[in-house]
Parts: structure tokens; sequence; C-alpha cells
């Protein structure tokens, strides 16, 4: 009932900044139900910490210059990782949906690595790179290339080959086929694999600044688990949310600005 | 488009390469303007045409002379080849035997095709939709201007900058035809471009279709599975039955045509009853 009543309230009464906040309501919701249930002691706080303990527990970080510094290192790790990654994803996507010879060449090879999970090669990237920044890009750049690599050949392949035909027919060069026909047709389907990538880009890097890092947020929730700190450890488990809903909202932007053609990404 | 200049002009005045290009400009830009003066359609001569498909022979020998101009409209069943035959004469596939011939060396530009589908590019505005139409000539300074021109011709300047998905069906049609009138093409081949659409709408494009071939006069080519539309709008029908021209009827009646009027009616008549003829024999 109250659903229905919120679906056919006046449009005059949804004020634009109160659609913008309604997302946020489930969280800080929960947040509140857990300061409750710590405060009464409902939940012991050897368990979980209030949030309350938490903010002041980051407050102390932030002051000590460590959280900056700490965000920082993960944040450039996770960027530069998935910049490599993703371009070389990009350029085998591209190279394979446009070249038979080189998808025979090189997709069968491909399929097999995606399907070792790279966390498996963790202990053999610390063998290489041992707990150097290296063996950290190396894991996020491996783990987003394959999501941008497969989202990058399915939106070059399914690519309506009427249109190609139409842009053949109305002369367009090999280049301008590609630039005005074949990358806008597969943009969407790239995004798509952005947004895996970028999900896959933070779990890589948490596990491998969890086992292997002297800095970084996975890095400073490890040591805080050595010394009891679980304010400390429950503050970077809720960074890590915030930062994964900052790469989300990012593309989103992203896919607003360059794909306005598309009625799905059109304001409702 | 540099070979075309070269070869109206006479080879003296090439006296040396410095001279080259102001002249190339000029006379491209008398080229342009007489061409927009007085579109002349293209003569289409084809003898003994073939094509197959694997082991299916689509089309089985056609000999067909089309004048300068002419309307002509193909009919018959699915599956007959019309829309192989247009598909070759507009190079989109390539010819097992026979040939086909335009009387003259043709440019890209001169022939267009406009197909069931708009085949609108999603992602670009209608103007620039319609620009895609110049082929080379897209990146000349008037091509904004060319377009726009193109897009009042089919009435619809008006959405040079909307997303082609917010287009009805007849809308996105008429870019489509827009585009390819941009170029003013001397051969227009259409291939059921009206399929799609509802009645109403189809009656306006026929004589949107038949306005602008007879202020262009470029020679069209009209395949279609509506007799109706056919004896509408041509000057001439061919029936394809089998992978060959069954029956060549002229259609004499004059322009403006009265759709429904008895001569049409009875001239539809005739040639549905050629169509199922063939049915019945099968």
């Amino acid at each position: 009932m109250s659903l229905i009543d919120s679906v056919s309230l006046p449009r005059s009464f949804r004020l634009p900044r109160v659609d913008g906040l309604i997302q946020w309501i489930v969280p800080l919701a929960i947040i509140a139900i857990w300061q409750v249930a710590s405060v009464t002691g409902f939940v012991p706080t050897r368990v979980l910490p209030a949030p309350s303990d938490v903010l002041l527990a980051g407050w102390k970080l932030l002051l000590s210059g460590e959280l900056v510094r700490n965000i920082w290192v993960s944040f450039w790790r996770a960027s530069i990782g998935f910049l490599i990654g993703g371009s070389i994803g990009f350029a085998f996507g591209l190279a394979n949906g446009l070249s038979q010879l080189s998808a025979k060449l090189t997709d069968t090879t491909l399929q097999m690595v995606r399907n070792v999970p790279h966390l498996a090669l963790i202990p053999l990237v610390i063998l290489w790179f041992g707990i150097d920044e290296s063996a950290k890009l190396f894991l996020v750049a491996l783990g987003v290339f394959f999501p941008i690599y497969l989202n990058t050949l399915h939106g070059i392949r399914t690519v309506d080959p009427q249109l190609i035909e139409m842009g053949r027919i109305y002369g367009m060069s090999d280049g301008e086929l590609f630039r005005r026909v074949i990358f806008p047709g597969a943009l969407p389907s790239i995004f798509v694999g952005i947004r895996f990538a970028l999900g896959i880009m933070w779990l890589t890097l948490i596990v491998a600044e969890t086992i292997a890092a002297s800095s970084g947020l996975g890095y400073m929730a490890m040591q805080a688990r050595e010394f009891m700190l679980i304010d400390v450890v429950v503050l970077s488990i809720l960074i890590y949310a915030l930062l994964g809903k900052l790469a989300d909202s990012a593309s989103r932007v992203l896919e607003r600005l360059t794909l306005s053609w598309h009625p799905a990404y059109w304001k409702r | 488009m540099q070979t075309a200049v070269r070869s109206s002009l006479p080879e003296t005045e090439f006296t040396s390469r410095a001279n080259f290009a102001p002249h190339a400009r000029v006379v491209r830009e008398e080229r342009q303007g007489e061409r927009q003066a007085q579109t002349t359609g293209l003569p289409l001569s084809i003898r003994g045409l073939r094509k197959s498909f694997g082991d299916n022979e689509v089309l089985r020998g056609i000999d067909l002379h089309i004048p300068a101009g002419q309307f002509v409209a193909i009919v018959g069943r699915s599956g007959c080849g019309k829309s192989t035959l247009l598909r070759l004469i507009a190079g989109l596939d390539k010819i097992d035997a026979g040939s086909i011939s335009f009387g003259q060396d043709v440019q890209p530009e001169d022939i267009r095709v406009m197909f069931q589908e708009p085949r609108l590019l999603p992602w670009a505005r209608v103007l620039a939709n319609v620009e895609v139409g110049l082929g080379r000539d897209r990146a000349l300074g008037d091509a904004h201007a060319r377009a726009e021109k193109a897009l009042t011709e089919v009435g619809l300047a008006d959405k040079r900058d909307q997303w082609p998905s917010v287009l009805s069906g007849g809308q996105k049609q008429r870019v489509a035809l827009g585009r390819a009138l941009v170029s003013r093409p001397r051969v227009l081949a259409f291939d059921e471009p009206l399929g799609a659409l509802d009645a109403l709408t189809r009656i306006s494009m026929q004589r949107l279709l038949e306005r602008v071939w007879r202020d262009q006069g470029f020679t069209a080519i009209l395949v279609t599975h509506d007799v109706a539309e056919a004896v509408a709008l041509a000057d001439r029908v061919l029936v394809i039955d089998e992978g060959r021209i069954a029956h060549d009827v002229t259609v004499n009646a004059g322009r403006p045509r009265q759709r429904g009027s008895a001569e049409l009616a009875g001239l539809e008549g005739s040639i549905l009853s050629h169509l199922l003829s063939a049915d019945d024999r099968t």
C-alpha cells in the first residue's frame, strides 16, 4: 500500500533533491539501527564496534595522515592497474572483434587464461614480484583485463550488420566506419565491461593488499587485526564500500555523457 | 571525385600541376550547380543477368532496359529474386554472369539504395544521419547546407537536432529518404521501403516518393510486394517469376494518379492474376 502511495504522489511533492537522496535512506537506516544495537549492548563491541567508534577511529587516522596516505596508495594502485589491464583488454577486444585472423590466433589462449582464477596466481606473483607495487598492479590488470576484453569483443561482434552495410554503401572508409558505426555501436557493451571490471578491480586489490603489502587499505585492515583494532578493520571495509560506489557513479556519469542517444539512458 | 573532374576537362588545360587545384575547384562547383539545377536519371541496361546462392539459382537470365528517368516497379512472390535483382543493380552483391551497365562511368554517389529498415545511426542526430548520404562530399564545407536542404525536401527540417529513436517509423523512413537524396543520385533503388509502415503513412510516403522523383528526375527502381503501390507509382511494372521477367506491364495512367481509380484497379487486378496463376502452378 505504501509503495503504491509513493508512486502516485503528485510530481510537485517530489523535489529533485529528494530523488537524489532517496538512495541513501537504506544505508543510513542500517547505520542508525547498528548504532542503537551497539549502544544498548545488543551487539557486543568486541564483535562489532558502534558506528560512532568507527567514525572516531577514522578521525584519529585522518589526523595522523595515515588514512589519507593508505587510501591514496590503494586508489593509485587501482587506477593504474585498471588503466593497464583495461587498455590491453580493450586493444585485444578491438583486434579480435575486427580481425578474424587475430581472433583465431589469440582467442583460445585468452579463454584458457580466463578460466584460471586470477587470485590463484597470488603465490606465483609473490615469487615473481615480491610484495612490490608491480605485484598488485599485475593482479589488478589481469583481473580487469577479461571483463573489458570480453565485452568489447561482444560489443563489436554484435554491431548491426545492416548499419555496417549502410556505411559501406555510403562510401565510408575503414577508419570512418569504425569511428562512426562500429565503435559507437559497441560502446554500451564496453561500458558493461567497465562496470564489471571496476568491481573486480577493488576485489583483487583488497585481496592482494591483505596478503602481500606494506601500505594501502588492505594492509591497514590487516595491521589493525594484528593489534585487535576492530574499529579500524570495520572502517576499512566501509571505505571499500564507499570507494566502490564512487567508481560505479563515475562510470554512470560517463555512460550518461557518451550514450545520450540511447533511450535507456534518458532521465525518466 | 578527382578522376571525374579530370576527365570532364580538356587535357590541354592541364599545362602544369600548379594550376590544377583552382581549376578543379571551379569545375567542381559548376558541376554541382549544374546537377542541382537539373538532375538527370541514368539509363540502365541489363543483359543475361544470373545469380545463384549455392545451389539455389535465384536469377536465371534477366534482360532489361530501363530508360533514363523511368519509374519501374518490380513485383513478385517472396523468394522470386526481386530483391536480389535490386541488390545487384545497386552493386551490393557480385554478379555471377551477365552485365549491368549505366551507359557511362558512374560515381558511387550516383546510385543510392533505400531499404525496408531505415538503417539510421542511432547515435547520430537526424542532420548528421542525412550528411552520411553525401559519401565522399561529407568533408566539404557545404555538407550542412545540403543535408538541411534534403531534410526540408522530406519535410523534417524541424527534426534536425533530434535523435532517431524519438522519431516515428514513417519519420525515420523519411530521414532515410533524405539521406538517399542528399547526394542527388541518378538512380534510386527502393527495397520495399514502405513495407513496415501503417496504411496511412504508406500513402503519404508514396506521395512523397512520387513528388521527389518528379522534382529530381532520377531513375527509380522500386521493389515491392504491394501491387497497388506498384501501379500507383510506376510507369512500368515488371513481374518476376522463377528468376525471369514474366511480365512487363506499362502503366499509362496520367499523374498525379487517382488512387483507387477504375483504370489502376483493373491493372492491379490483372497483375495480381498473373502472380496468382504462377502461384497455382507450383
